[in-house]
């Protein structure tokens, strides 16, 4: 049978839900120091003076660090992820690196930095004397909003950054100026993404072990080489003597797809003291100290005839970096890249800007720019279609990229440097099967009814595409160990994505076996000499490709080296169940095991004139670019007209990730992603007072998504188009299902009340938001 | 700070620990007895990673202090299935998908079992409400509902059938 394809069950479940799994603050290693930080209560303020005097006399105390105490040895953190490739020379891109200190020097940047670490024998006692550690500040003016903290005057965040706009760029296809100058429509509005915050349930965390040289780093991290090679370049030791590992992980979501402070400090600590040290974040922590996201304002401007087709989109925006964004132009220019969806709009202008402030660092969150980008984009469709008094599925639908023109160049390169080019198709197709299954038409129908009945429901339609499977390359190993067992390694780094799972139905496959019978490990830098990551819906993508390139190499190795063994021709034999049979005579092979055994070194190898010894292939996957993903979403709402609350009924998604290798885990993917999309859009909020406090520190005050929030959800997956763009046939999925909620839902609340004609612009859509929406519109 | 001696009664046996009677239940849990399984996602209360049930009724370990356990019986995820005999809700979360990364898991099971027990046939409109006290950032529920709906089916079934 063929795995690919199958609702495979997660091999990685075991441990999972029967609490035996391992998470950093599972760990129990003897010795083990814990560390709290103390952390500035100030958005911007000089650093007077520190008294450490009366902590390190309390209970359990073993060290306490503060910025000046490490300055000759922990270096800061400058992190400039994000070179301009050749190619995206036309967007004129500008960025300045993020300085991010290990501990504040002489300066603190937002509430939340670190600026002292305690180090006791638990982590009840490192509290006890953070509190005891005594800091005087000088508070300085605080750049707070970001439209502001771009102008002269303002408080300057970092002294390399001018005019606080850490990153810039522009994109110009067509005219959009002349086609806005002579248009027959045109319409301006400012939309806001509000800030929010990935909040995985299981915070950030990091244990350092050191054994003689070597340094054991385990820690709740999406990039595990990064974080290597920024702890070794931070402390000045050799890379390999740092191996960095991630256990069982709590979910990321963007939020760890960064090297933080914190991983560095405490694997410096348990350097210098020898003794294994843990920091384990608080949930307070990760509220202030953790990346943001999302926070971009719009001004956007539409041109468009009598009929809805838009002509032309000018937009400027402004995305408020926080106090040094390390992935500057991430989120920033996919908001571009993405911007125009599944729409032919010949003419496109955007201007960005990344301004930092005197807040937590903003990072790219699930969708990364998308979101941001679809909200905009379905709004303006959707308020062409208010002014024209047409229906909006109408406008959409005459906007749509039709198959013969695909596959369609938006005009603009991708931030990999390569032409934005769909490898996608059959957009009508997909927006007319929402239309059916959302069951627009009778909604039409009995709108008007249910409203006389007091019922307010609406249904609203977004659409998105989705770039997947990002460079720069990813690394995947397959070898047979001497058990004669398929092993494979990668550089992903699995933290609730089913990765074991998917790439073992792969390599099943390749190699005639289960996915049980396949060990895979991945997330762990001593595994591989180069790995990335997993984040921005890539792994399937590239390490899929770098798996299944290995497979095929290593098969061809152990065919060769069985026909050696057999005096047969490679191309007279297969693999299968374990072994290397000969093509028609099953029963004439040789088992995995034999095969390993032929190709070690030493006198008894057996091996082809020539080749070297060992049953393992690497392979390192460069994408040709990204392969697009798209999808259509609709949601239908009830709105209470007195109150503002907005009821989710239900949710409908179509969407092509290309070749789906396991059902139930893209479903799953799917149903998370459009509940994230759900909370960003109705309940999400971090709040910044305007003197930098954050606001939202607690679950309390950040509300996520309950079960009883959930609505119907129907998924289809559409028999589209899988890529060419890899050796699988694959397109990422992990970000699809947050991007396309805030505008459909947005709208469908619209639609509701669409006598009123009102604007809904600004997330998330609270009950007070839509009340004053209703209250502007004279409702 | 002094410390005092803490006898609780976890998973069927009597358990005793000296600790600070400041330490939460969930601290001793992990910190003492070496139970990992109960998760710390917000240590106020809120999200249920945490969940453990105390004489069979679910309760915040992280809101609770471990002296305040004594003379109760503490059933943490440890106590209800192990790998090599998992209770049939953490087979039916396995078999549906209904966890990702896992961390809310163990409290979403022990939440799940409190419903079951109350609700032999769940039904799914209840359910999103009965449930709503453990946060899922992954899942988006809609799998954990089908992965209790499923638990009730093989906790039906006579014992003989079940393995």
């Amino acid at each position: 049978m063929t795995w690919v394809g199958q609702r495979v069950a997660r091999k990685e479940d075991l441990p999972l839900v029967t609490g035996t799994g391992t998470y950093v603050p599972d760990f129990n290693l003897p010795g083990t120091l814990e560390v709290a930080f103390v952390r500035s209560p100030l958005a911007h303020a000089r650093i007077l003076s520190i008294d450490t005097a009366e902590a390190l006399s309390a209970e359990g105390v073993v060290a306490i660090y503060t910025g000046p105490d490490i300055r000759d040895q922990v270096h800061a953190l400058v992190l400039d992820q994000e070179a301009a490739p050749p190619g995206l020379e036309t967007a004129a891109p500008e960025i300045y690196p993020a300085t991010i200190e290990i501990l504040a020097d002489a300066e603190v940047r937002h509430v939340g930095q670190a600026v002292a670490a305690v180090v006791a024998d638990s982590r009840y006692h490192a509290e006890d004397a953070a509190e005891l550690v005594r800091i005087d500040y000088d508070e300085l003016r605080a750049a707070l909003d970001p439209e502001q903290a771009r102008l002269p005057g303002a408080p300057i965040v970092f002294d390399n950054v001018p005019n606080n706009v850490q990153a810039r760029y522009r994109i110009r296809v067509g005219d959009a100026d002349a086609a806005l100058d002579g248009a027959e429509h045109r319409l301006a509005m400012k939309i806001r993404s509000q800030r929010v915050m990935a909040a995985p349930m299981e915070t950030r965390g990091v244990l350092a072990s050191t054994v003689g040289e070597e340094t054991t780093v385990w820690s709740s991290t999406q990039i595990p080489w990064a974080v290597r090679n920024s702890i070794a370049g931070a402390i000045g030791v050799p890379q390999r003597q740092i191996r960095v590992k991630i256990p069982h992980m709590g979910g990321g979501f963007g939020q760890k797809v960064n090297v933080y402070p914190e991983e560095v400090l405490v694997t410096y600590i348990s350097r210098a003291l020898h003794r294994p040290v843990r920091w384990v974040e608080d949930r307070v922590e990760n509220m202030i100290a953790s990346g943001h996201a999302r926070d971009q304002l719009h001004n956007v401007e539409a041109a468009f005839d009598g009929e809805g087709h838009i002509t032309a989109i000018r937009d400027r925006f402004v995305l408020d970096s926080g106090v040094a964004c390390p992935y500057p132009l991430s989120s920033a220019y996919n908001v571009a890249s993405h911007f125009r969806s599944m729409y032919r709009i010949a003419n496109f202008s955007i201007d960005a800007e990344c301004v930092l402030t005197h807040k937590m660092f903003n990072l790219p969150y699930r969708g990364a720019g998308r979101p941001e980008a679809a909200f905009v984009m379905d709004r303006v469709i959707n308020a062409v279609a208010q002014e024209l008094s047409l229906d909006p599925a109408e406008v959409i639908m005459r906007n749509l990229i039709a198959d013969e023109e695909q596959p369609y160049r938006m005009g603009m390169p991708y931030r990999d440097g390569h032409e934005v080019v769909y490898d996608a198709s059959g957009f009508p197709a997909a927006f007319e099967r929402l239309l059916e299954l959302i069951g627009y038409a009778e909604h039409r129908r009995t709108q008007t009814q249910l409203r006389a009945q007091g019922i307010h429901r609406g249904i609203g339609l977004g659409t998105y595409v989705e770039g997947t499977g990002v460079g720069p390359f990813e690394s995947g190993q397959v070898h047979v160990d001497a058990q004669g067992h398929v092993v494979v390694y990668s550089g992903c780094a699995p933290h609730g994505q089913g990765l074991d799972t998917t790439m073992s139905q792969v390599v099943a496959d390749a190699f005639g076996i289960t996915p049980e019978e396949v060990v895979f490990r991945a997330g762990d830098t001593a595994l591989l000499p180069y790995g990335v990551g997993t984040f921005a819906s890539r792994s399937v993508v590239t390490a899929g490709a770098a798996i299944i390139e290995s497979s095929n190499r290593l098969l061809k190795r152990i065919k060769a080296i069985a026909g050696e063994m057999l005096e047969m021709a490679p191309e007279d034999l297969e693999v299968g169940a374990g072994r290397v049979r000969v093509r028609g005579v099953p029963s004439r092979g040789v088992s995995f095991k034999e095969v390993y055994r032929a190709a070690s070194p030493g006198p008894g190898a057996r091996l082809p004139e020539g080749m070297d010894p060992g049953t393992a292939e690497r392979f390192y996957w460069v994408p040709p670019t990204v392969t697009w993903g798209f999808g259509v979403v609709g949601a239908v709402v009830d709105v209470d007209p007195e109150t503002g609350v907005v009821d989710v009924r239900k949710v409908v998604m179509l969407h092509d990730c290309g070749r789906v290798i396991n059902p139930l885990i893209v479903e799953g993917q799917i149903e998370g992603g459009l509940v994230q999309g759900i909370g960003a859009t109705l309940y999400e909020h971090v709040i910044y007072d305007e003197s930098g406090q954050p606001r939202a520190t607690t679950f309390l005050d950040y509300l996520l998504p309950t079960s009883a929030e959930v609505p119907e959800i129907i998924q289809e997956h559409l028999v589209g188009t899988p890529s060419d763009r890899n050796p699988l046939g694959v397109k990422g999925v992990g970000e699809s299902g947050p991007i396309s909620p805030p505008a459909a839902i947005a709208n469908a609340v619209i639609d509701a009340l669409s006598p009123l004609k009102i604007q809904l612009n600004e997330l998330p859509l609270s009950p007070a938001t839509v009340a004053a929406a209703i209250w502007r519109a004279g409702g | 700070m002094k410390e005092v001696d803490v006898r609780l009664t976890v998973n069927g046996r009597e358990c005793t620990a000296r600790c600070e009677p400041r330490t939460t239940l969930a601290d001793f849990l992990r910190g003492h007895l070496g139970l990992t399984g109960t998760h710390l996602g917000c240590e106020h209360g809120v999200c249920g990673a945490c969940t453990v049930l105390l004489d069979g009724a679910t309760a915040r370990s992280c809101l609770m202090l471990a002296v305040q356990g004594q003379g109760h019986e503490v059933t943490t995820i440890e106590g209800l299935g192990t790998p090599e005999n998992p209770h049939p809700l953490m087979r039916a979360f396995s078999e549906m998908h209904g966890l990702q990364c896992g961390f809310c898991t163990p409290g979403f099971i022990l939440s799940a079992h409190e419903y079951l027990r109350e609700n032999p046939r769940p039904d799914r409109q209840a359910m999103r409400k009965d449930l709503s006290g453990n946060i899922c950032r992954c899942t988006g529920y809609v799998k954990i509902f089908a992965a209790v709906e499923r638990a009730a089916e093989l906790m039906a079934e006579p014992e003989a059938a079940r393995s």
